[in-house]
């Protein structure tokens, strides 16, 4: 939800960042890092495991 | 082959002597496809240790959003743009196939990343490496025609912003984004059965190969060459 305020109205046109050259949606940002977010989570948490695989 | 009779009395067809059975495509097809693939290979009920990690349900995940892609896209090819545009229902069913999309993708991102870093073409496993990328690759172009088969100012804006790029590289006039018939029918007809299939071959020799082990550590103490006599003095 809180994705959805940042990037505005999902029906209206998309909100564009710009630095110099650099131009991009916020939505695809926002894609882009929870993308990394979650392969970083998927690294790092640690994977459940009965207690017979011990 | 009818059974030939002599004298009233029913006689077996001649057998072919087995070297001609062996010949038989049929044949080879069998004994190689199950050579590689017993059953026990293809539905194991174990896996090594290190199998237990969040990469590989991702790919798990990655084969259920293209399930999920199929399923839906299948609807929404009976049902057709009207009623996927008009009816809730349709609203539902076309929401089902673009979050799909996004599961696929993302998850698919994160495998890939995951088997980068772990150097999964390690052990003659290159064309599982490979066959993960082409998958990734026909991923994006399935993706790119679904997009752009929308019906709505979206897809229009989309084709009209990729068309100049790629009448500059030249295949305008092979892959034109503003022919929707032409990204329709490459969309539900030719690139899901390029994806499915290459996702099939990925996990048949994923199966053949078994998961890629670790990395081993590159100090590891067994490693490390014995002391002779002469530098211990």
């Amino acid at each position: 939800m809180p994705f959805v305020i940042a990037s505005g109205s999902l029906n209206g046109p998309a909100t564009y960042l710009s630095w110099g050259w650099v131009g991009i949606s916020l939505t695809n940002l926002i894609v882009m890092l929870v993308t990394v977010l979650v392969f970083v989570l998927a690294v790092l948490l640690p994977f459940p495991h009965d207690g017979d695989d011990e | 082959m009818a059974t030939t009779e002599k004298m009233g009395t029913p006689v077996d067809p001649p057998q072919p002597p087995d070297d001609v059975d062996g010949r038989m495509w049929t044949n080879r097809l069998r004994t190689s496809f199950f050579g590689t693939y017993p059953p026990e290979k293809l539905l194991p009920d174990r896996q090594p240790a290190y199998v237990a990690s969040w990469i590989y349900v991702f790919g798990v995940a990655t084969i259920a959003g293209f399930i999920m892609l199929v399923v839906s896209g299948l609807v929404l090819s009976f049902e057709g743009p009207t009623w996927y545009h008009t009816s809730s229902t349709g609203h539902f069913v076309n929401s089902v196939h673009f979050w799909s999309v996004q599961l696929f993708m993302l998850s698919m991102v994160v495998h890939l990343w995951g088997k980068f870093w772990m150097a999964a073409w390690r052990g003659r496993r290159a064309m599982t490496w490979v066959t993960g990328a082409l998958a990734f690759f026909s991923s994006i172009g399935t993706a790119f025609t679904g997009f752009l088969v929308q019906s709505n100012f979206e897809s229009q804006w989309i084709a009209f912003e990729a068309k100049d790029g790629l009448n500059a590289v030249g295949v305008g006039p092979w892959f034109n984004v503003a022919n929707a018939g032409q990204m329709l029918l490459l969309h539900v007809c030719l690139l899901p059965v390029v994806v499915g299939v290459i996702v099939v071959w990925h996990v048949l020799l994923v199966r053949k190969h078994g998961v890629v082990p670790p990395i081993p550590l590159e100090h590891d103490p067994a490693d490390q060459p014995v002391a002779t006599p002469q530098a211990r003095s």
